[in-house]
Parts: structure tokens; sequence; C-alpha cells
């Protein structure tokens, strides 16, 4: 077996999220190779090289990949598939834009976040919000597999020695171009990678009360996230989402505040080894999934808990 | 323009999926089934781009046997003119979809092809990107805002870092999120209306794909749940069983 490895990254860094998909390649067995496609990213190339496992890095340093567009990166990797038996990539939005088009291309399958590994072509992966998991058996030449980053540690990102192999970019498609990008300020701390979590729902009534969050958040080292409806009430933006179509995370602690518990937003975060809740009513669904339930007004409870820790 | 929207007949998202106790998948029968959530803010984007006069005709297709004609039926009522079901009692995966839904955009000639971002019963997250690697077309996904520039769309996408803009060729295919719009809800008289809506029924072996399943699913159990915690009494119980008891702070 030979795994093909789509590397995540800003042309300056690996996207951790590629570490945790390794390990669910190393889990496949045989040899791994990463692919990079972007715009002066030497620097990624030569990180990638020093990840343990890695047999051969190759690299496509062109202008037209410095935004990763599904189109030209998809061709790419359609190039570069024939050959091995897995391609895979990190269950993120940039693996769930890309890798689809080039299954397609390649008319193969996709199995989508794998959240384990049973053999090279059996995997376990959840449906209806994770209400369900499904042990599904793939027959295809290629498995194009993205992988769920949360049910898989990252691999070691030094002492490793691959080889660094400068491939063909292809043509242009000119089908996208990239125009801007729009980042907040949520730059605290990385919400996928967290080991605290402390998260606002519509009970926090405005965003500016996110600052009572963030107090918190500050104290404990967290980071802070939200439930779809506050997203959706403009309390903070779209990045600040955990739940089925947000973020999934599984961090130490989980701390929900004036969430209800919807089974959308517990997709994205039951995983999370200690959950608790602080939630004005004692009926919401997010205190059967809590470990420690505090049945309070948040705007008394979170002054103080900031003053408690 | 022409825009084809493809809509999912799946379990309502308010009902917690039931896995059969045989294992064998997760038990719809009586269940209450609604279009998928994402695709109704598709088919209310097209809606609103022939509302501002971009768009004269909006198709609404599906892939499924049973009811799936309720959930068009709800697309006309929504307000598309004419609906299209390949009828198939086979649960076919989203690369056999896309295939299908090519044969529908070759057929009719769409300017422009609008789906949910994904079906959240089986959360593949695939079938738009497919579909546009199918026709060779440019792709947008996740998208919060689509507006038409001339022979492109600028589209601003909800990706894991923010918001990214992104300007596409069009034809496309664009799949979208939950807060680029808020889909209409439907009056009585919409209903009576969309009954006497054209709705064409093509059988699924007359288009003469490849539509074979790739994967078998040997298996589908409900996942560990999580074990009763108890209710603290105060921030300051809750304090010191973080510190204390789970030891996480």
């Amino acid at each position: 077996m030979t795994n093909l490895v789509i590397v995540e990254h800003d042309n300056n860094e690996i996207a951790a999220a590629t570490l945790h998909t390794i390990t669910a390649a190393q889990q496949i067995g045989g040899d791994i190779d990463l692919l990079i496609a972007g715009e002066n990213c030497q620097a990624v190339a030569e990180a990638a090289a020093q990840i343990v496992g890695i047999s051969t890095v190759k690299v496509a340093d062109n202008a037209m990949f410095a935004h990763h567009q599904a189109e030209n990166l998809a061709n790419l990797i359609v190039e570069n598939a024939k050959g091995y038996s897995h391609v895979l990539v990190a269950a993120t939005t940039f693996g769930k834009n890309v890798l689809p088009r080039a299954a397609a291309l390649l008319d193969m399958a996709q199995i989508s976040e794998i959240v384990e590994v049973k053999s090279a072509d059996t995997f376990v992966r959840p449906i209806y919000a994770g209400n369900a998991l499904a042990t599904v058996q793939s027959s295809d030449a290629i498995k194009m597999i993205t992988v769920r980053i949360i049910s898989f540690e990252a691999a070691v990102e030094s002492g490793g020695s691959a080889t660094i192999e400068a491939i063909s970019s292809g043509t242009d498609s000119g089908l996208s171009s990239w125009l801007s990008q729009a980042v907040s300020s949520n730059d605290r701390v990385d919400l996928t990678s967290a080991r605290i979590v402390i998260s606002g729902g519509r009970g926090m009534q405005s965003g500016d009360n996110f600052a009572m969050l963030q107090a918190v958040a500050d104290k404990l080292g967290a980071a802070v996230g939200a439930s779809r409806a506050a997203v959706d009430s403009g309390f903070v933006p779209n990045e600040y989402q955990v739940g089925q179509t947000g973020k999934v995370i599984a961090p130490d602690l989980y701390i929900a505040v004036g969430i209800s518990g919807a089974i959308q937003h517990l997709a994205g975060m039951k995983e999370s080894k200690v959950i608790v809740a602080i939630n004005n009513d004692s009926d919401a669904p997010i205190f059967q999934v809590a470990d420690y339930g505090l049945v309070a007004d948040l705007f008394e409870a979170l002054p103080e808990l900031e003053a408690a820790l | 323009m022409k825009i084809l929207v493809c809509v999912k007949r799946v379990l309502d998202p308010q009902v917690k999926a039931r896995v059969k106790a045989d294992g064998s998948g997760v038990d719809l029968a009586n269940a209450k089934m609604t279009m998928n959530p994402f695709d109704e803010n598709a088919l209310e984007e097209a809606l609103r781009l022939r509302e501002a006069g971009l768009a004269e005709e909006i198709i609404v297709v599906s892939v499924g046997g049973g009811k799936t004609d309720e959930t068009l039926r709800h697309g006309l009522a929504m307000g598309a003119d004419r609906a299209i079901q390949i009828v198939t009692d086979e649960t076919l995966e989203p690369l056999a979809i896309a295939k299908v839904l090519k044969a529908i955009v070759d057929q009719e000639k769409p300017g422009l092809v609008l789906a949910g971002k994904q079906a959240i019963d089986d959360d593949s997250n695939q079938t738009a990107q497919m579909l546009s690697a199918l026709l060779g077309w440019s792709q947008s996904t996740f998208i919060s805002d689509f507006k038409l520039d001339g022979d492109s769309a600028i589209t601003i996408r909800e990706v894991d870092a923010g918001l990214e803009t992104i300007k596409i060729k069009m034809p496309a295919v664009i799949s979208v999120d939950l807060r680029l719009n808020e889909p209409r809800y439907v009056k009585l008289p919409d209903v009576m209306k969309a009954k006497r809506k054209p709705m064409d029924k093509i059988e699924l072996d007359s288009l003469g794909l490849d539509t074979a399943n790739r994967m078998t699913t040997l298996q589908v159990d409900e996942p560990e749940g999580r074990a009763a915690g108890i209710i603290v009494s105060s921030v300051a119980e809750l304090v010191d069983k973080l510190r204390n008891e789970a030891k996480v702070i």
C-alpha cells in the first residue's frame, strides 16, 4: 500500500490537521508520501520532510496554488494519485472543498470524515450528526478519504528525513480567482487545537457579552467558540461555530454557556473529555451530556467564574 | 438564465436518528422527513435571483424513490417552476448522484447549479464538488454570499479561518451554507399552486449510467453514550470539581 496525504498549509506552515491525517495513513499502513501545492512554499516542504515516517514530499510550487482553489488543486491530485492505494486529506474546509472534485475526476467514491481505520479498505465514519457510526468497506482502486482530525493523534513533527521532489504544476484552468480573506480577531487561541474551549450560545444575548466569555477564556488559556444560534444572530463570526456543520472539536474541557444543546451542536463537541454546562434552564438537553451542570444565570455565573480562577 | 437546484429528502433535523437493533442502518420507518435544510437555502437563493430579474426558470431536481416527490412538491410550493425526479429505490452514493445530475444538466443546460453544502443524513459533503468536476465547471463551496458579476460571480465562502471571497467563471456549481439567506415559509395557496406545476419523472435505468455503489455498509452502530454527570450547586463547587476531581484546570 502507498498513501498520498495532501498537505494543508498557508505557504509558511503546515496546518496541524495534516499531522493528524498522517497518523490515519500510518494506521492504514505502507509508505506515505506528501503532496504540497502552494506558492513559495519551500519552508513547508522542508518542514514536511522532517515529519516521521514520510518517504517523499512532492512539491508543486506555482502562483496558481497560492490560495488552494479547488479546480487546479484537484487536477494536480488527479495527476499524482495514480499508483497510490489511498489519498487522504483532513476533513477541514480545505479538504472538503477539493477532495470530492479529485475523486469524481478519478471516478472514485469518497469516504468522508473517517474516525477509525478498521483495515486498509474498511473505515468507520459518523452519519446523522454523529448519532450513528457506519462501518463501510470500499471496493475502489484508490480510496479517497477525508479524516476527522480529532479522532487521530498528531504525527511526530521531527526526526524524519524524506526526499523532496519538485513536480509539474499542470496548466491553470482559469476557472476561479481568489480575491480576499477576512480573518477575524479570534486569533488568541486556535479553536480546533485548544485544550480548553468555552462556548456561548443564544443565551449570551449579544456579541458584546462574549467579552465575558473571553475574560474567562483568558484566565484558562482557552479558546472561545459558539453555537450556530449565536453565529446566526451575528454575535460572533462563522469561524467560531462548533457543530455538525461548523468545527468538530474534542478538547479536554468544554464549557457550554447559554447553549441549549441541539443535536447539531452536540455533534461538534460531544467527544470532549469533560463537558460543563451553564444554563438557566434545567431542562436544556445540554445537561444530558454534561459531566458538570450548573443551573444558573450566566450573567451572574461568568463573573463569579472569572473571579474564582 | 436557468437555474437547477439539487435537493434531497432527509430525516427532519429536529429528530434524533435511531439505529436499528440489527445494526443494518438508521430506522426511517414512519420518521418525519423534510427537505435537507441546506438545500432550502440553495432554493431560496435561486428564487431571489429570479425575483431580481437575473433568472427566468428554476428547476428543482432530486434522486430517489418513495416520497421524494413530496420533497419536490415542497420546492415547487417555495416557488420553483418545475421539478424533475430521477426515480430509483436504490440509495446512491454521492458520485452516482453527481453522474445523474450531470445527465440532467446536459439535458437542461442551466447557467447555474445550486445545492446544499451537505445532506444532514450521510454528512458526505461531496455531491456539488463532484458534479462541478464532471461538468468541468468552476465551483464555490460553503458560500454565505453570492453576486453575479458579468460572466462571473463573486462568492464568499465560510472557511475554517473566516470568510474567503473568490471570483468564479459562470457556469458554476455552488454549494451553500446556512447563513446565505433565510428560506421563506410556504403558504397554503403556494401549496395548492404547486400541485399544478409540472413534475417529470425519469427512471434511473433509462439514463444508462454506471451508478453502482463503491462502498458496502457492513454495520451501523449507535455511538457510546456519555455517562450522566452531576449538577453542582455553585460556581465554587464547579471550580473545585474541575480542579480536584476532573483535574482539567
